[in-house]
């Protein structure tokens, strides 16, 4: 404490003139993170059709109020938000199930722990195709001869379950990731507490509930805030697999965004359902924030 | 509209459907997506590269470099693969190509043009896009067209369909209408006659007859992927010959009237009950795939996909293939679809004489003479001039040829309803919201297939999406 104050207060000889040297690096990123925000708003209010120039001009809310009118938008607002809980569920217990189970001394471990964390590094458009094309097509598909195999009827997964579907993808890729950080989590394991607890006469559910898992509270809520984040701008699945539907059955926020831009060419109304997914966004990290914030404090008075 | 990605039928027809196979099947598909994705930014890189070499060196109009954005039909890869027969000829034009899939070329060159950036000297697109854009002035127009290019030659409807105020404003690629494919060899087991116009309430029984997915084939197999240039299309023709019509003379949309809700009852029974599973996920190039393999007793689709499946190289059944017009329920009008891919200069290319050149040679008789030369007969782009139909080669190579000719004639985009419309088009409203107005209605209908909400529910819902960009874009009050 001491020291750090004698290192503030002491001023070099020749200061460095450290805002100046900042102010580039600082520039840079304003404009790079803020520039399209503000086109974006400003997009927003314009009446922008691309295959219609004739219809140009501002119109105020009109963007908004064209998407807020839309049922599609309210349907993809629910969508995005089972796609994004329901995948970050799916992922945190088998993360921390695999991440426990990894854990764990067994001869291979390090190959078998590797091959885990192998689909986490496939690109989603291929982890989707494959999903799709020799999976769960209903023709071609693993599953579908599995399912003839034992005399059952083929399932149509894209079809039937479409939800289902983009939610297993997107677990089997995201499940390493939760994999991963619960193992880092547990290498910093106290064992001296855990012998404690074992000489006290716990059981390995006792030790699991009162010790693991609060030591792995702050690293599943890593976990939850980086996929949740991630999760609200799932894309490429949507596109490859199931283009949003049948219907609207997977039509979340970014896919509606892509689909005003891209299929129907309206500008301006994708820029304000981007505006919505900015605040989704943020709502949603500042709830995990408090959250995460709450679990912290918690541990310091624990 | 149709044959989007045929790379990937081919791989699927190359290798069968077993699973082994299949992974290779999509290792292919990948694989030529990543080079259709790779080609392009190459093209792009050497065409900034030249361009800037051009510019450094002050060399004034000896060597013009032009940029062909295109799709990835096979077509279209026999015109990027002669492309040395054409600089033989011209060789002060450089050509560099990019080739995309049809959706994502759409995009492209819709943002491209749309925003004038000028990337591109010759694009490839559609009896939609022509006259919308050439109503808003995006392209050049085909005013003073050589005689020797022989205008008259190329089939009026196609012609029509891709002007506006009278001026031409893309020379077509290739032309199809949809026509009715089925396997003579099933019918003939069952001693069925196929009359040269099929009617929907035999297909329909036909389809009940035939539909046997134990052995791997099923009664009908028609276009279920949503989009306005896939299951739309499709559709868009059923409800035709229903006699239902997208809006009424005061662009009232019509979608939950009696015409349409027969149509799609009709369709969703046909497709659920005889159709393979999957419908949803089945789009031109998948049913394309699945009839060439034998696993359809009919199907109803582009005539572009004739050349194909007759074809030995590409298909099972080439030999047990049989052609009729598109079925009719209530209606001749608007029963099948017109389309062609067309070859238009945007106005914001600076090289307006070489893309006309280009055009003008990729477009001709003599181009269809060399594809017959190289490629085969059965192989030249169809339905866009009348020589082709009176070559006794071309004749020789297509069994279908003169069945197509008569689906393109009386294909009428003026007339495309019973019933009076405000507007032009068969498979597509010539509107610039309809984009916008056939996704969502494509998504809404896969959702009445897929069994999500009912006929009514699902046109109902898809009523009110019509509606609602019908009022925003100013028709409706």
């Amino acid at each position: 404490m001491a020291l750090t104050n004698v290192l503030r207060r002491r001023k070099p000889f020749l200061a460095p003139p450290t805002f100046w040297l900042l102010s580039p690096a600082v520039v840079f990123l304003v404009l790079w993170t803020q520039v399209p925000l503000v086109l974006t708003l400003y997009y927003s209010f314009q009446r922008f059709v691309l295959v219609n120039p004739d219809l140009r001009g501002f119109v105020g809310f009109g963007n908004y109020l064209s998407l807020v009118t839309d049922p599609a938008f309210w349907v993809s607002l629910e969508r995005t938000l089972v796609l994004v809980l329901s995948s970050l569920g799916v992922t945190l217990v088998f993360g921390l199930a695999l991440g426990l189970l990894f854990f764990q001394r067994f001869p291979g471990r390090a190959w078998m722990r590797t091959l885990a964390i192998s689909p986490f590094f496939v690109m989603p458009v291929v982890s989707a195709l494959i999903w799709k094309n020799m999976l769960m097509h209903p023709v071609y598909g693993l599953l579908s001869w599995l399912f003839r195999a034992l005399g059952l009827p083929p399932v149509d997964w894209l079809a039937q379950y479409p939800m289902l579907s983009i939610v297993a993808m997107v677990a089997w890729q995201w499940i390493p990731f939760a994999t991963l950080l619960v193992l880092t989590g547990l290498q910093s394991l106290p064992w001296d507490v855990l012998e404690a607890a074992r000489i006290d006469g716990a059981n390995p559910a006792q030790e699991f509930r009162y010790i693991v898992l609060p030591h792995l509270a702050r690293t599943l809520s890593v976990v939850a805030m980086l996929e949740s984040i991630f999760f609200l701008s799932l894309f490429a699945e949507i596109y490859t697999a199931t283009s949003g539907g049948p219907g609207l059955a997977t039509t979340t926020l970014p896919y509606l965004i892509f689909l005003k831009a891209f299929a129907e060419y309206r500008i301006g109304v994708a820029a304000a359902g981007a505006i919505f997914a900015v605040i989704l966004a943020n709502l949603v990290a500042l709830f995990l924030l408090r959250f995460i914030g709450r679990n912290l404090r918690a541990e310091a008075i624990g | 509209m149709g044959s989007y990605n045929l790379e990937l039928s081919l791989e699927h027809v190359k290798r069968g459907k077993d699973l082994a196979r299949t992974s290779l099947s999509i290792k292919g598909w990948a694989r030529a997506h990543y080079l259709a994705q790779a080609q392009e930014v190459t093209m792009e890189r050497i065409g900034w590269l030249v361009a800037g070499i051009l510019a450094l060196g002050g060399v004034a109009g000896a060597q013009t470099t032009i940029t062909i954005a295109t799709v990835n039909n096979p077509d279209m890869i026999v015109m990027q693969k002669l492309t040395p027969e054409f600089r033989k000829k011209y060789p002060n034009i450089r050509v560099n190509w990019v080739v995309l899939p049809e959706n994502e070329l759409r995009q492209k060159v819709t943002l491209d043009i749309s925003s004038g950036t000028g990337a591109y000297d010759i694009m490839t697109i559609g009896t939609y896009e022509a006259p919308l854009w050439g109503k808003n002035g995006w392209l050049v127009p085909f005013d003073n067209v050589p005689a020797s290019y022989d205008l008259n030659d190329v089939l009026k409807p196609v012609r029509d369909a891709l002007s506006y105020g009278g001026k031409l404003y893309a020379l077509p690629f290739y032309a199809e209408s949809s026509m009715m494919y089925y396997r003579k060899d099933l019918f003939a087991q069952k001693g069925i006659n196929v009359p040269d116009q099929p009617r929907w309430t035999q297909v329909a029984q036909w389809a009940q007859q035939f539909h046997s997915p134990r052995e791997g084939v099923y009664g009908i197999c028609l276009r279920g992927l949503p989009g306005w240039g896939e299951n739309m299309a499709f559709i868009g023709t059923l409800v035709n010959t229903f006699s239902g019509r997208w809006f009424d003379e005061n662009w009232r949309p019509q979608l939950t009237s009696p015409e349409w809700k027969q149509a799609i009852s009709f369709y969703v029974d046909l497709v659920t009950k005889y159709g393979p599973p999957g419908v949803t996920s089945n789009g031109y190039t998948e049913n394309l795939t699945l009839f060439s393999q034998g696993n359809c007793a009919m199907w109803v689709d582009a005539t572009v996909a004739a050349g194909y499946l007759a074809n030995p190289k590409t298909s099972k059944v080439a030999d047990k293939v049989g052609f009729a017009q598109a079925p009719i329920a209530v209606t001749p009008n608007g029963s099948h679809w017109l389309w062609a891919w067309a070859l238009a200069i945007p106005k914001s290319s600076k090289k307006v004489e070489a893309a006309r050149t280009f055009i003008y040679w990729a477009t001709s008789k003599e181009y269809i003479e060399l594809v017959g030369r190289t490629e085969g007969w059965v192989a030249v782009p169809p339905g866009t001039r009348i020589s082709t139909y009176r070559n006794p080669n071309y004749l020789k190579a297509a069994p279908f040829a003169e069945m197509v000719l008569k689906a393109i004639q009386t294909a009428d985009p003026t007339k495309p309803t019973a019933k009076p419309v405000p507007y032009t088009g068969i498979q597509y409203v010539s509107i610039p919201e309809f984009q916008a107005i056939g996704t969502q209605v494509g998504q809404s209908i896969a959702g009445i297939v897929a069994g999500r909400y009912s006929v009514d529910e699902g046109l109902a819902q898809a009523q009110a999406a019509v509606e609602k960009i019908m009022r925003e874009a100013g028709y409706l009050r």
